[in-house]
């Protein structure tokens, strides 16, 4: 069982890694299996759904084409990633992207974090409403949230830019958060917190050395589903972003004139990033065990 | 669970950050938002409020079509969506040992990369000749005008494949909490993998699934991008319906009262649906 | 927190659960209810007072800075002309291609001019469509001061003075104009398009791409129903909504593209679309592809693109430097043969002859090929055959759009 929970804690890498728990008991443990692992399979099978555009995004960025559209095959080359900040606007937008995307994440990943802990936790007045809003919150379409956003930013005055873009994104991302965290709390075995408290430790200790630990993977996930959520956003930020452009609005507005390998480039390297930083959890995993 | 930390100001001092944030941002703009579907007006003269229920009436009557396609095109992409995850979700949290992390990681992993860019890639790949169906026809297998792209296949596939990590990370944080040890008693109990599953595994993680089919169904049946990219002539959706509302027309009120018929439409939906087989049963079956 | 007696919690959550949430949804409702009526009192006007040219240029100063919002391609890469102008005037430009389509560029702008705050450039290119009616309605441009331009009387045709949209150049100053025709792949067309009847042929069922705008899809429906678009009228727009709603129902339409027709158009998805002449041009020019761009036989749109002031743009007067500088000939000849479509300068056609003169080789044939073309120097016969857009009364607007947005939003 130890080495199950060895196994079982892997460290986050970076700032895309995710972590798991010591209390997380055996969710590691292997029986032998005598019959092929279909659900590696399957896994597997539904990992490659999901990559398979970003394959033809990566192969597309070694094309080596003359004109401006990206679109059919005319040799190889490396040129492309020789001139991957040749478009300084593109830059700044992938710039911009990221920093809405790791400050999203902490903002909204703690709020949201305590939200959910407050609603699967505690009876409280005001809880069926604060669900009630946080449902209503998931459920707006993301185009009334950008414009009802807006006409309140321009009633009180308020330039859009970089900050009201960060408020937005902070905005539709809590509910999420709070739900994921909640749904863990739920499930929570109140028995691990009385114990702990029966062993003498006063109601922080409890939640920092019970508690905490046991909605890290939550919070985690919680977290980078703000961070992918927001990185990935598009409706709502053309609405209050103001001058500020991010990946997702520049590569929109290149639609028409065909996207430039650069694009493609930039997304084959965040994407190499990713990969390098699952290839150090590995490798971490292997040593602790 | 209430106990004496109920009476505490506890609870309110974490939820407290929420609630500005949403009181501010969301519940403000918002009801600005129902005072506006029921104006009347222009642009050019400005809109005035006059409870112009009539807007509501032009909403259902105008758009009930693509409204009722919406729900139904979320509702296709949120089984497809748990169809695929909870397999997926299952396995890595029981089989997938010291890779977990890893998993979720490559699960994340094409976030990084811009849903407008994905959905474009998307168009790229499934053209009429091209790598998947050029070969396809090549071979005889598919006839020469069959084709993926502008049909509803194409984008309740889109709106399935962009969110599906919305319905696996829910799953994944909730089952990968369920005591092993529990399975394995339920198994020397019922004897059999299948009952083991329904009776302990499968309502363990019903809140999981439901956290998934609220992160996935709601943003699935407003979304926008999908249809415009992927879709043909008759896949709008009530996304793009509302965009053009806005942006084109300028119908403030309009566009104000589609988006309330479809929030309500949608709470609707969560609410039936979170009483029909949501938390509350998983909550006794806790209590027991 | 001690434990719960076990049957205790089930029971007293299902005697008391149902009734707070429904108490605080009526809370709710109750707050909400008092919020929009207090926020009840309405959206004023987005209107802005009218300001008389002298008014708005009385004490205006060159900055030496302007900030320039143009559409994707509409400038080559090196910003030739701008250097030209920097050169010309000292006037740095910072060139931003923020402009993808009218309505979402109005959707960002709209808002804020109408609190008269600045919107990130001081010159900017909008078509004469729906949004730039709405611009002028609201008060949101700035009057011309035509004695800052010129160039623009001297060089710039007739046909671009004094237009139905914007009666004495008062707030526009054309950039580029352009055509809305057919174009086709001849790698899957195996015969010559000439006709609005072959968007409507069921022998391409599935195959024919049209545009989503309502005033682009409007005026063939209007050409394909015989009427004419500037003189038509409720019962036209009708006939043509009918003639449209038709080919969709047909299976003809295979989409309805905003801008992005081009990639389906090469790869074969569609065989046939409504397009724009210069991106056909410019597909064929930097691609080697073999694209056809014609004018049907019953007519085609042709569309403006005007360089207009916002109201609060920070440097007008660079503003309308540039504006006078591009009806330079020689400086709209250079623009011209990087963007192929039709310019409002007819000078310029002898000037890119003469550079034909001195290139060599592919650049030449291009070069004359482009001064020759019909479809960047339309002969006063072909002119006729072109069509506006719909001139729409203040009111008419909502009416007509949703009428076609019901087409292309099914």
């Amino acid at each position: 069982m130890t080495a199950a929970r060895a196994a079982g804690s892997v460290g986050s890498a970076g700032s895309a890694g995710s972590a798991e728990t010591a209390g997380a008991a055996g969710g590691g443990a292997r029986a032998p299996r005598r019959r092929p692992d279909l659900g590696k399979w399957f896994t597997w099978a539904a990992l490659a759904w999901l990559f398979a555009p970003i394959a033809g995004m990566v192969v597309f960025s070694f094309n080596d084409i003359q004109g401006r559209q990206n679109v059919t095959w005319q040799g190889f080359t490396l040129k492309w990633y020789g001139q991957a900040f040749a478009y300084a606007d593109l830059n700044q937008a992938l710039l911009n992207t990221l920093a809405l995307g790791v400050l999203t994440m902490l903002i909204a990943g703690t709020i949201g974090s305590l939200l959910g802990l407050a609603l699967g936790r505690h009876r409280f007045r005001g809880r069926g409403t604060t669900n009630l809003v946080m449902f209503a919150a998931i459920a707006a379409p993301e185009v009334v949230l950008g414009a009802a956003l807006l006409s309140l930013f321009l009633t009180v005055n308020v330039t859009t830019g970089f900050t009201t873009t960060l408020i937005a994104h902070v905005m539709f991302t809590l509910s999420f958060v709070a739900i994921t965290v909640r749904a863990r709390v739920l499930t929570l075995d109140p028995a691990l917190e009385e114990a702990a408290r029966d062993l003498g430790a006063g109601p922080w200790e409890t939640f920092r050395l019970v508690t905490f630990p046991l909605l890290l993977p939550a919070i985690m996930a919680g977290g980078l589903l703000a961070l992918a959520l927001s990185v990935d956003d598009f409706i709502i930020t053309t609405f209050v972003s103001g001058d500020t452009t991010t990946f997702p609005l520049w590569i929109w507005g290149a639609t028409r004139v065909g996207i430039p390998p650069q694009v493609n480039v930039m997304g084959a390297l965040i994407f190499g990033l990713g990969v390098l930083l699952a290839a150090c959890n590995v490798l971490l995993a292997r040593r602790r065990r | 669970m209430p106990g004496p930390s109920g009476t505490s100001r506890a609870p309110y001092l974490l939820v407290l950050p929420g609630w500005i944030w949403l009181a501010i941002f969301f519940v403000l703009p918002i009801c600005g938002m129902l005072s506006v579907s029921l104006m009347t007006g222009n642009v050019i003269d400005g809109f005035g409020f006059t409870g112009a229920v009539g807007n509501y009436a032009e909403a259902l009557g105008g758009y009930w079509e693509q409204i009722l396609r919406s729900l139904l095109y979320g509702l296709c992409a949120t089984v497809l969506c748990i169809a695929v995850g909870y397999p997926m979700a299952y396995w890595i949290a029981f089989r997938g040992g010291a890779h977990k992390a890893t998993y979720l990681l490559l699960l994340l992993l094409p976030f990084f990369v811009a849903q407008v860019l994905r959905a474009i890639s998307w168009k790229f790949i499934l053209a009429d000749n091209g790598v998947v169906l050029g070969p396809l026809k090549a071979l005889g297998i598919l006839g020469p005008d069959a084709h993926v792209l502008s049909t509803a296949t194409a984008v309740v596939c889109g709106l399935a494949y962009n969110f599906l990590p919305f319905m696996v990370l829910p799953i994944y944080a909730v089952l990968e909490r369920v005591d092993h040890s529990v399975v394995e008693a339920a198994r020397d109990l019922f004897a059999s993998r299948t009952q083991a599953f329904l009776r302990v595994v499968l309502p363990l993680s019903l809140p999981g699934v439901f956290a998934g089919v609220l992160m996935v169904f709601v943003p699935t049946s407003s979304d926008y991008v999908n249809a415009a990219v992927l879709g043909g002539t008759h896949n709008t959706m009530i996304g793009n319906v509302i965009r053009t509302q806005y942006l084109v027309n300028n119908a403030y009120p309009t566009a104000a009262a589609i988006t309330f018929v479809l929030m309500a439409a949608l709470l609707l939906g969560i609410f039936g649906y979170a009483r029909a087989l949501g938390t509350e049963q998983v909550m006794e079956v806790q209590a027991r | 927190m001690p434990p719960t007696p076990p049957t205790g919690a089930p029971l007293r959550r299902g005697l008391t659960r149902a009734r707070p949430a429904r108490r605080d949804v009526l809370r709710l409702a109750g707050a909400a209810a008092g919020l929009a009526l207090a926020a009840g009192c309405g959206i004023r006007g987005q209107k802005r007072p009218e300001v008389s040219a002298a008014e708005f240029w009385d004490g205006r100063r060159r900055t030496g800075r302007l900030r320039f919002a143009n559409w994707p391609l509409y400038m080559d890469e090196d910003r030739t002309q701008l250097a030209q102008f920097t050169d010309a005037t000292g006037v740095r430009v910072a060139y931003d291609e923020a402009i993808q389509d009218n309505p979402s560029w109005f959707g960002r702008i709209q808002p804020i001019l109408a609190n008269g705050g600045d919107i990130g450039c001081d010159l900017m290119v909008v078509t004469n469509g729906l949004e730039l009616g709405k611009l002028l309605a609201l008060n949101y441009l700035a009057p011309l001061d035509h004695a800052r331009l010129p160039n623009f009387a001297e060089h710039g045709a007739d046909l671009y003075k004094d237009t139905a949209y914007d009666p004495g150049n008062t707030y526009c100053v054309p950039y580029t104009s352009g055509l809305t025709g057919i174009a086709y792949n001849p790698e899957y067309v195996d015969r010559e398009i000439t006709s609005l009847d072959d968007l409507w042929d069921p022998a391409f069922k599935g195959r024919v791409g049209m545009m989503r705008d309502p005033q682009e899809i409007a005026n063939f429906g209007l050409l394909r129903t015989g009427a004419e678009p500037e003189k038509s009228g409720e019962r036209e727009w009708q006939a043509a909504a009918r003639a449209l709603r038709g080919q969709r129902e047909a299976g003809i339409v295979r989409a309805y593209y905003e801008q992005d027709y081009i990639q389906p158009l090469t790869n074969g998805d569609v065989w046939l679309t409504m397009a724009w002449s210069g991106d056909i041009f410019q597909q064929n020019a930097t691609e080697g592809t073999d694209l056809r761009f014609v004018v049907p036989e019953e007519g085609a749109t042709i569309w403006t693109d005007n360089m207009i002031i916002p109201f609060t743009s920070r440097s007008p007067v660079d503003a309308v430097m540039l504006m006078d500088f591009l009806y330079d000939p020689e400086v709209a000849a250079g623009l011209t043969e990087y963007i192929n479509y039709v310019t409002p300068v007819p000078e310029a056609k002898d000037r890119i002859l003469a550079h034909a003169e001195d290139a060599e080789g592919d650049d030449r044939a291009f070069l004359t090929e482009l001064a020759e073309s019909p479809l960047v120097f339309p002969t006063e016969d072909e002119y006729a055959r072109l069509h506006g857009y719909v001139p729409l009364e203040p009111g008419e607007d909502e009416g007509f759009t949703s009428l076609f947005l019901g087409i292309t939003q099914a």
